[in-house]
């Protein structure tokens, strides 16, 4: 069974259509990557999956419910975190605060969250830094703490904004190994990314947005292939 | 030792009026005390909660009012105001809340600065219910002499910090500190933000009123235009915080000090009466530019400014 | 309707929309402000204060007309609002503070210190400028005989309210036609944007505080022939001004104007029906309703009508 449907799902904004008519859907245990060239409504797709946004038609279901129209903090509490592109750390805690607040909403006392907390930032490789003030973080690492703090939640589903970007070469291993060491612990990913290499070698199958439309979806082979992608990315490359 | 301390505070401070105190020391004395609880209550709102509130005035006025009421209208001992304002102050608190909360940041306090007009306006014309301008007079004082007083609202001070701590030290205070630095990142991560920014209003409304319901019972006199005043009391609130430190356990307490002999110093100077907000409006300005967090929450920077003043050996 | 009644609710009308287009200049400042550099004044009513006492000054001292002194009181509000923002303000945003109202605040400070230093300088009297047209209206019986209703029409009301329009028309003239005037505008929409086009958006701020305090300085002059003062008369302005930016949707101009009016429609209404005591809990009934049932204000229904939503 999937675990996400999105349904036809649009949205608007003022007289702009961000995205029209996308339908896909999660399937349990699988990392779902969400490429398309700048602007093509990816992170919109996330806001309205994460509640930010009601969709302006259609409908989002996860784990069989309907979640279109709920608040963030309700979507979160049934199993879906998300990161963010920009990061939102919360500036003036410490790395360890960051984490054990978001643990709060599994956790029956304290102790609980500071033990999911230390798991968590034990398998995000952040323990060290813990007791950094969160605002004074390198950014590779501030990225890591988005995802820490995501799964100190205990999601099921878990949706990652651009976690790769801005990250050097090894920042960018370790991060992968993460994401991969994440699939194996159960926990369903869907993923924004732009670098390409990484998201062709990590995804189970990719859903490729252009002008807020789906062109294609498939695995990252017949991506690859398709040439009504490669066309978007290089209708991109020519007008950058 | 520093784990004793706030029981070694206490403790010198239950024991102050055996010292033989004057009335007036023991006056500002418990001045210090009421507005350390009331920043204390605007600091867990603001401080932590990030919900800037430029209109405490509104609870600590209802408190007042429900003391008052309660002695005007059932001719019953003001006192039991302190039970009552509890129920009335957060019924209220959760009417601000409905309206106000739904706006961020600045728009946030111009609202609530609203609302404590709004009730100051209204107090003023319920002439029936209120009494109007004229006030209520608590005409049988409970007792002359200060003592009791001042062990009262120590009480309620004493109980108020040790919330703060426990709440702060708790879920609550993560949460509140995490819709603070982040709302929609709080919010992502199952924070019902509007939930728990209700409920830090509460709390800190309702401490606020039993300052209120203390101050009806001590002074024995209000009216709208005292305790629903915008700067006698909604922005002095703001100032002993900011004074003292935002976010700080300790920083309304130095605030309150501060803020209550200065005004004192301040009454003292002949005719400078009608202009001592002036001096509070520089003292305001001074420590947004320079000590943006306050006393305790900039000490460091000011032992550094004191040791940068040290002659060079 | 009794003819009586129709001319009460005539004349209620009439003043309503002579002091909403006052409203509306007032708003007008602090709209563009709250625009620009997402902060709320409160010292906008002080700064109207500062204006009304410098006509008042000049009219007592020198005899000169408040009207004409809009030409002297707003260039002085726009000098002194550019050294508040270069000097104070500015400097606060740079700093970290835990709490990011530290601005707000600031500007509470800076209301508090002028408006105790008018306290210090001239008392706390009420005053007057007793200009000579103070009390001349044009009466609908004089111009038409046989009118069925008797209507007046207050000499220094329609001069403020003409002015107010003007001064309107000429900042919508900035705002659209000019160089900064678009620079402002751009700043206000996008700041990121505005800074990639090459926008000075420092000097913009510093310009655009400037214009604001210029704005409800001469609202200031144009209130002191109909209105008295005393030193503490700024907050009910800011209070009034913040009703209406909120009223009227948050930093859009057009939403201003209309709010500035449908104010002062209602609070004409509530002192004439309910009583004169109750027209400030009028205000705040407005501002309430508004947060409740249209929080983006009157803009955001026109604009929503526009695009069909």
């Amino acid at each position: 069974m999937s675990l996400l449907e999105v349904k036809k799902v649009s949205r608007f904004f003022g007289g702009i259509t961000a995205v029209k008519d996308v339908s896909f859907e999660i399937t349990k245990g699988e990392i779902l990557g969400l490429i398309g060239p700048n602007g093509a409504g990816k992170t919109t797709v996330f806001n309205v999956v994460n509640g930010f946004y009601p969709p302006s038609r259609g409908e989002v279901f996860f784990k069989g419910e309907r979640i279109s129209g709920l608040k963030p903090h309700q979507i979160c509490q049934r199993g879906l975190a998300r990161t963010f592109q920009v990061v939102k750390p919360l500036q003036r805690m410490s790395v360890l605060d960051n984490v054990v607040a978001s643990a709060f909403l599994r956790a029956k006392d304290r102790k609980e969250a500071d033990t999911i907390a230390a798991d968590v930032l034990n398998f995000t490789a952040l323990y060290d830094d813990r007791n950094v003030i969160s605002k004074g973080l390198p950014l590779g690492k501030r990225k890591r703490l988005e995802i820490a703090r995501a799964l100190a939640t205990q999601p099921d589903l878990l949706l990652l904004d651009e976690s790769f970007a801005g990250l050097n070469p090894s920042e960018l291993d370790e991060s992968i190994q993460i994401i991969r060491n994440i699939k194996k612990r159960g926990i369903t990913i869907m993923i924004i990314e732009h670098h390409m290499k990484v998201i062709m070698s990590i995804s189970d199958r990719i859903v490729v947005l252009n002008y807020g439309e789906k062109i294609a979806e498939g695995s990252p082979l017949e991506i690859g292939k398709n040439p009504l992608v490669v066309e978007a990315y290089l209708g991109e490359a020519q007008s950058a | 030792m520093k784990r004793y301390i706030t029981y070694i505070v206490l403790g010198l401070l239950a024991l102050l009026p055996l010292l033989g105190l004057n009335s007036y020391l023991m006056h500002i004395l418990i001045l210090v005390i009421m507005w350390s609880v009331i920043g204390m209550a605007w600091n867990l709102l603001s401080g932590y909660c990030g919900q800037v509130s430029f209109g405490h005035a509104a609870f600590f006025g209802v408190g007042a009012y429900t003391a008052g009421m309660l002695y005007s209208k059932l001719g019953i001992s003001g006192w039991w105001g302190f039970p009552a304002s509890v129920f009335v102050v957060a019924v209220f608190a959760l009417g601000i809340g409905y309206i106000c909360l739904r706006l961020r940041g600045p728009y946030f306090a111009l609202a609530t600065l609203s609302m404590g007009v709004i009730f100051r306006i209204v107090a003023e014309n319920l002439v029936g219910v209120t009494g109007g301008d004229l006030g209520i007079m608590i005409r049988e004082r409970t007792w002359i002499d200060k003592t009791w007083y001042f062990y009262i609202i120590l009480i309620v001070a004493a109980a108020t910090y040790y919330l703060v701590r426990k709440v702060i030290e708790s879920k609550l205070g993560y949460y509140f500190v995490a819709i603070r630095e982040d709302q929609d990142a709080a919010e992502s991560l199952g924070i019902n933000t509007t939930k728990y920014k209700t409920i830090a209003l509460i709390l800190s409304a309702v401490i606020t009123g039993f300052a209120g319901v203390f101050y009806t019972n001590y002074m024995g006199y209000i009216d709208p235009k005292v305790v629903f005043a915008l700067h006698d009391i909604s922005i002095i609130t703001i100032m002993v915080v900011m004074v003292g430190g935002v976010a700080t356990y300790w920083g309304p307490v130095v605030g309150a000090i501060i803020m209550v002999l200065l005004a004192e110093a301040i009454r003292s100077i002949p005719k400078l009466g009608t202009a001592h907000h002036t001096l509070f409006g520089v003292l305001l300005i001074v420590i947004i530019i320079f000590l943006p967090n306050g006393i305790v929450g900039d000490f460091s920077k000011l032992k550094r400014l004191f040791g940068m003043r040290r002659p060079a050996p | 309707m009794s003819s009586v009644n129709l001319e009460v609710l005539l004349q209620t009308l009439i003043s309503g929309v002579l002091l909403g287009g006052l409203y509306a200049l007032i708003a007008l400042g602090m709209t563009i402000i709250m625009g620009v550099m997402k902060i709320i004044n409160l010292a906008h009513g002080e700064l109207m204060m500062v204006g009304m006492y410098i006509a008042f000054v000049l009219f007592s001292w020198l005899h000169i007309d408040p009207y004409l002194s809009v030409f002297i009181a707003a260039p002085a509000l726009f000098v002194l609002g550019v050294g508040l923002q270069k000097f104070l303000i500015n400097p606060v945003m740079k700093v970290d503070a835990i709490l990011p109202e530290n601005q707000v605040i600031l500007t509470v400070g800076i209301g508090m210190v002028l408006a105790n230093l008018a306290t210090i300088i001239f008392q706390s009297d009420y005053r007057q400028t007793p200009v000579s047209y103070a009390t001349k209206a044009w009466y609908l019986t004089d111009l038409w005989k046989g009118a069925p209703l008797e209507l007046s029409l207050s000499f220094p009301w329609s001069v403020s309210f003409t002015i107010a329009v003007l001064i309107t028309a000429c900042l919508w003239f900035f705002l659209a036609k000019t160089d900064t005037g678009k620079s402002i505008r751009a700043t206000a929409q996008d700041l990121d944007a505005a800074l990639l086009m090459g926008v000075n958006v420092e000097r913009m701020r510093v310009i655009t505080f400037g214009l604001g305090s210029a704005l409800v300085g001469a609202a200031g002059c144009l209130f002191i022939p109909i209105y008295y003062i005393y030193p503490d008369i700024g907050g009910q302005f800011t209070l009034i001004s913040f009703v209406i930016t909120i009223l009227g949707g948050l930093g859009s101009t057009v939403g201003a104007i209309l709010g500035g009016l449908i104010l002062g429609l209602f609070e004409s209404l509530t002192a004439t029906y309910i009583g004169m005591g109750w027209a400030p809990v009028g205000r705040f009934m407005i501002f309430v309703a508004v947060l409740i049932f249209i929080p983006g204000g009157v803009a955001s229904l026109l604009r929503s009508r526009k695009f069909g939503k």
